[in-house]
């Protein structure tokens, strides 16, 4: 969909489709009045599909990582997650770990999601806990409500080397690798 | 609704917070395009209501339009809808010259959109004079100034606002790098310029 106010060269091309869509009203109206509304009905839906129609926007892939010493992992859990010390690899230096605070359409639609974001945060301290006590330096996050949001909200602070995902199904995975320009992988 | 990332780790533990907590705010939609978007909503809005008793005064009640003996003056109308759309083409103009870096192209720009901007509001006072009917002269009276009356009102604020970009650009304020006031001021100017599209079809030409 095209938003006609994004910049001003998309609101001057959606004035020259008004003034173009004008021409064609006022020569239809020129003929009959009744003809001009069945010109002007005709235009505003031909409006209605070019603004609804646009281009869709290419899928976001986010580049991130940093070069040199250490690898950082971007851990994705679930809520009440909980045993990923053992799972990771060896090489790992830090870890920041994201636990969406999942919450159900209602719960978000009413804002009651704070039940939702206390369990995400318990979940992410005892995951930054349980790595911290192997050694490796680690911090918990709590995320959005929806997984690929938590991890594009927490590469925009964090230049992860690998996402590492815990407990998730294929289609996430999928969804993850299809997002972001980053080796991920599943524990 | 979803929460933007809060850190928790040690590494956040010590600090010292000053001031107020950090704004949450949902990362679907960036602030800015939800403010554009509850702004064109509200305008919708209001537009919508006084097409609404267009419609309903026109369609519903079956008022001749213009009614008789009135005539509307759709030429001189024809002839402003023309300075205000060509004052689009100039807003575009002086944007197009800030980005190359031409400062003077951008002045003459907003000057001269400024001045056609003025010269439709001018004319349409003269209209509104010469019209010949006023607001208590039945529906068809009414509707007519409401809507030309409201988007006449959206073309001053433009014409605020274009004089304060013309100013700013006089004084060097804008550049080939940061010109976004410039940007904001045309989007509005393009907004009103295509509502007035909508006015003129809808009021003078159906």
């Amino acid at each position: 969909m095209r938003n006609p106010l994004r910049s001003e060269a998309e609101a001057f091309r959606f004035l020259i489709v008004a003034i173009a869509g004008a021409v064609i009203i006022v020569a239809a109206a020129y003929i009959d009045t009744w003809v001009g509304v069945a010109a002007a009905l005709l235009v505003v839906a031909g409006v209605g599909a070019w603004v609804v129609g646009g281009p869709k926007p290419a899928p976001r892939v986010l580049v991130s990582g940093t070069p040199g010493m250490g690898h950082r992992v971007l851990l994705l859990a679930n809520p009440g997650s909980s045993g990923v010390r053992g799972r990771l690899g060896d090489g790992v230096t830090e870890v920041v770990v994201v636990v969406p605070a999942l919450a159900s359409t209602l719960e978000a639609l009413t804002g009651a999601v704070d039940d939702r974001r206390a369990e995400a945060q318990a979940t992410a301290h005892a995951l930054a806990e349980e790595l911290r006590g192997a050694g490796v330096q680690a911090r918990g996050e709590v995320g959005a409500d929806d997984r690929l949001l938590a991890l594009e909200d927490a590469l925009g602070t964090f230049g992860a080397d690998e996402i590492v995902l815990v407990d998730a199904d294929e289609k996430l995975l999928a969804e993850v690798r299809g997002r972001f320009a980053l080796p991920v992988s599943r524990v | 609704m979803s929460a933007h990332a809060e850190p928790l780790g040690h590494a956040h533990e010590h600090e010292e917070h000053h001031g107020p907590p950090a704004p949450h705010y949902s990362s679907r939609i960036n602030p800015s395009v939800l403010g554009m978007f509850l702004f064109i909503a509200s305008e919708i809005m209001l537009f919508g209501s006084f097409f609404a008793a267009y419609f309903f005064v026109r369609v519903v009640n079956g008022v001749p339009w213009p009614t008789p003996p009135y005539h509307l003056p759709v030429y001189v109308a024809f002839i402003n809808t023309c300075i205000l759309v060509t004052s689009s083409f100039t807003v575009h103009w002086a944007l197009h010259s800030i980005k190359r870096g031409n400062v003077w192209g951008l002045r003459a720009g907003l000057l001269l959109t400024f001045l056609m901007g003025l010269t439709f509001l001018i004319t349409q006072g003269i209209e509104y004079s010469r019209i010949g009917f006023n607001t208590g002269d039945g529906a068809f009276a009414t509707i007519f100034f409401c809507l030309t009356g409201l988007h006449g009102a959206h073309v001053f604020v433009g014409l605020s606002i274009l004089a304060f970009m013309t100013i700013r650009a006089f004084r060097g304020h804008f550049s080939q790098e940061d010109h976004r006031g410039v940007e904001i001021g045309g989007i509005y100017w393009h907004f009103v310029d295509v509502m007035w599209i909508v006015v003129y079809m809808t009021v003078y030409i159906l």
